[in-house]
């Protein structure tokens, strides 16, 4: 497990009261997104294109950040700055372990859809 | 969602190409009352910027199709003069990247994740921003149009005066002005033209501030005056309503400094009223100043009963000359901030060799007085020379002016009937008449007099057959007029013949004037002898003396006055 924690729940909580009855729809909304995302990086990584995967990255950590997912937020920067110095040598790894984490992060948000 | 009373309602445009992000954002703005728009890259930004325009923009760096810092330098060149807050939505932490947003045009930057509060603060500052940037702008438009109407103005009162001063007989022999663009505007007005008997009457005046308040009371003043001179009328009446005229329309504290004069070549006299300019001088043949102060206040200070057209008669030979001025050439100023002033006035006069030059010598030197780079034309001259009259002898200003002078010669006949004896007065109409005899009007007060009385006189003892006796003490005056009142309305029989007859001379005009009446007359020297103090003998005694000659023919029931009037008069 990362040390830090999946989700920054304040962060979380004062979301839900932004958004009120609209919470569940905006986890909907994330989640699909996010998958969204995670498709283009892999895409983008595959086919060497560095631009695209650092602007996915880019758009990942900024949803993340907001959603309050914090242990995200870390390896996104980390693909979106390789990305942009175009060194995409060991980005694979970094991208499965971003995955992985996701998935824990959904299983805990599921409880808010 | 409404907008707060107080505020009007902030529409903000969001562009972010992160549904989360939008999502997230969108409710935050929309909770804080705020209308939300929302773009999902660069071009949708701009697109719906130029559709919308919307007072506050935020903007994501990263965006596919157009990024934020393209779409912000687009947006800064549509928004164009008004200041529309552009504020970047970014976790980009780099110090280039967010030097380059600010460089693209970008306000502010708002990180992620968002804080509800810091954005509301930071729009609302904004906001404010942009109102009082709006405000100056409607401001600086506003001074703009007000510039330009007074431009305008300006330009109509340049042309209201050019054909003010335009009406009249500038072209006269005897008369040299100069009048600059720049005084003219600043309230100085002169006016000249002959008058029917050959005199040239020219006035000078200055009135107090400058643009349009000058020229509204410089209308009724130029109007006034060729109106009236062209008709004959004299200096004293001409000065005694340009000054009710003004005293009416000009707010308290504007008036007008004048001068104003008519010269007679016949006589080779002048007569000069000032009112508040500057002492003209009279230029002798031995070289010698004299100057004529101004003795009276401005026109339109005085009511009419107050006001003063006394004129000052001075004799002039032929060659001598007469100078008017506005306060401009003593307060012309030169590098040195001194004025022109009075004493080099005097001495330019006593350098003068030839007269004929004068006039050219007095504006050589304040020009060269005040230097060249200063506006020194900024002065009113005006030069009258005493000589023969020429030829070309009378020369009024319009035909029409030509056809009313010659009412010369003429008579009329006016016989009053029973019918309209009791409310009829015949006294009106006949005035009318005679006041077309230009040479006339100045008597019209004595006229009236004579007229009425010889009327009452026909009416009242001839055909009523009062008595003038009853009007001896007071108490009889009221019976007299009760029976005059029940006589006349009771009448049937009789009637008051006025013929009035005019001709003219080479030095005036004479009027003669016969009342005759249907009754039986009476002996004119019984009542004359009556005592001084009989309230009804002063009647004919008063005709007598105002007229040049007086006669009673036949039974005493027609009476014949001469009336001499003369053109100096």
């Amino acid at each position: 497990m990362s040390e830090q924690p999946l989700i920054d729940h304040t962060v979380l909580a004062s979301l839900k009261t932004i958004m009120g009855r609209d919470f569940s729809q905006l986890i909907d909304t994330y989640l699909k997104d996010s998958e969204l995302c995670l498709c283009h990086m892999q895409k983008a990584l595959a086919s060497g294109n560095s631009e695209a995967l650092r602007r996915a990255a880019h758009s990942f950590k900024g949803s993340c950040s907001n959603i309050g997912a914090t242990s995200l937020v870390a390896h996104s920067q980390h693909i979106e700055q390789a990305a942009a110095s175009d060194y995409l040598v060991g980005l694979e790894t970094v991208l499965i372990t971003l995955k992985s984490n996701f998935g824990q992060v959904r299983q805990q948000l599921a409880v808010y859809l | 969602m409404h907008s707060s009373k107080d505020e009007r309602l902030i529409t903000v445009l969001v562009a972010d190409d992160n549904a989360t992000d939008r999502a997230i954002l969108q409710a935050i703005l929309r909770q804080q009352g705020h209308r939300v728009l929302i773009a999902e890259d660069g071009q949708q930004a701009v697109d719906c910027f130029r559709a919308q325009r919307p007072d506050i923009v935020l903007l994501d760096v990263l965006m596919p199709k157009l990024d934020g810092v393209d779409a912000a330098r687009q947006i800064k060149v549509l928004a164009g003069e008004e200041l529309v807050p552009i504020l970047f939505l970014t976790s980009l932490t780099d110090t280039d990247s967010l030097v380059k947003c600010l460089a693209a045009g970008g306000d502010d930057f708002l990180s992620k994740p968002y804080n509800a509060v810091i954005l509301q603060a930071k729009i609302r500052s904004f906001f404010r921003m942009r109102t009082m940037q709006r405000t100056m702008l409607e401001q600086r438009d506003q001074i703009a149009q007000h510039n330009e109407h007074f431009m305008q103005e300006q330009i109509v009162a340049k042309q209201v005066f050019d054909n003010i001063t335009s009406g009249g007989d500038m072209d006269a022999e005897h008369l040299r002005y100069y009048l600059s663009p720049l005084t003219v505007f600043n309230g100085d007005v002169m006016v000249a033209s002959t008058t029917p008997a050959g005199n040239l009457m020219v006035m000078l005046g200055d009135f107090t501030g400058h643009g349009l308040p000058a020229a509204i009371g410089a209308m009724p003043l130029a109007t006034t005056f060729y109106g009236m001179v062209d008709k004959g009328f004299s200096m004293t009446d001409i000065l005694a309503e340009i000054n009710g005229k003004l005293k009416s329309i000009l707010p308290v504290g504007l008036f007008c400094c004048a001068t104003i004069v008519e010269m007679n070549f016949r006589k080779n006299n002048l007569r000069i009223w000032n009112g508040g300019l500057p002492a003209a001088y009279v230029y002798r043949n031995n070289g010698t100043v004299e100057q004529v102060k101004s003795t009276h206040l401005p026109l339109g200070v005085l009511n009419n009963k107050k006001f003063n057209a006394n004129a000052t008669l001075i004799n002039m030979e032929h060659g001598e000359r007469l100078y008017l001025w506005s306060d401009g050439i003593h307060e012309a100023r030169n590098h040195a901030g001194e004025m022109f002033g009075e004493a080099r006035l005097l001495a330019a006069f006593d350098k003068n060799k030839n007269a004929a030059t004068l006039f050219d010598e007095l504006l050589q030197s304040v020009k060269t007085f005040v230097g060249s780079s200063q506006k020194s034309d900024d002065l009113s001259l005006i030069e009258l020379l005493m000589a023969p009259p020429s030829s070309a002898y009378v020369t009024p200003g319009t035909e029409q002016a030509l056809s009313q002078s010659q009412l010369a010669e003429w008579s009329l006949s006016f016989v009053v009937k029973p019918s309209s004896f009791a409310m009829f007065d015949p006294l009106p109409l006949l005035l009318s008449v005679l006041l077309e005899v230009p040479g006339l009007r100045n008597h019209s007060g004595t006229l009236y007099t004579i007229i009425s009385e010889l009327y009452s006189n026909a009416l009242e003892h001839g055909v009523l057959g009062l008595d003038s006796s009853i009007k001896d003490d007071p108490e009889g005056f009221e019976y007299y007029y009760q029976l005059r009142r029940e006589r006349a309305q009771a009448i049937r029989e009789g009637y008051v013949e006025i013929k009035l007859a005019h001709k003219t001379h080479t030095e005036g005009g004479s009027l003669e004037i016969i009342v005759s009446d249907s009754g039986n007359g009476f002996v004119l020297g019984e009542r004359i002898k009556h005592n001084d103090t009989d309230y009804c003998g002063r009647g004919l005694k008063l005709v007598a003396a105002l007229c040049d000659t007086l006669e009673v023919r036949g039974a005493g029931n027609v009476v014949a006055a001469t009336y001499r009037w003369h053109t100096d008069d």
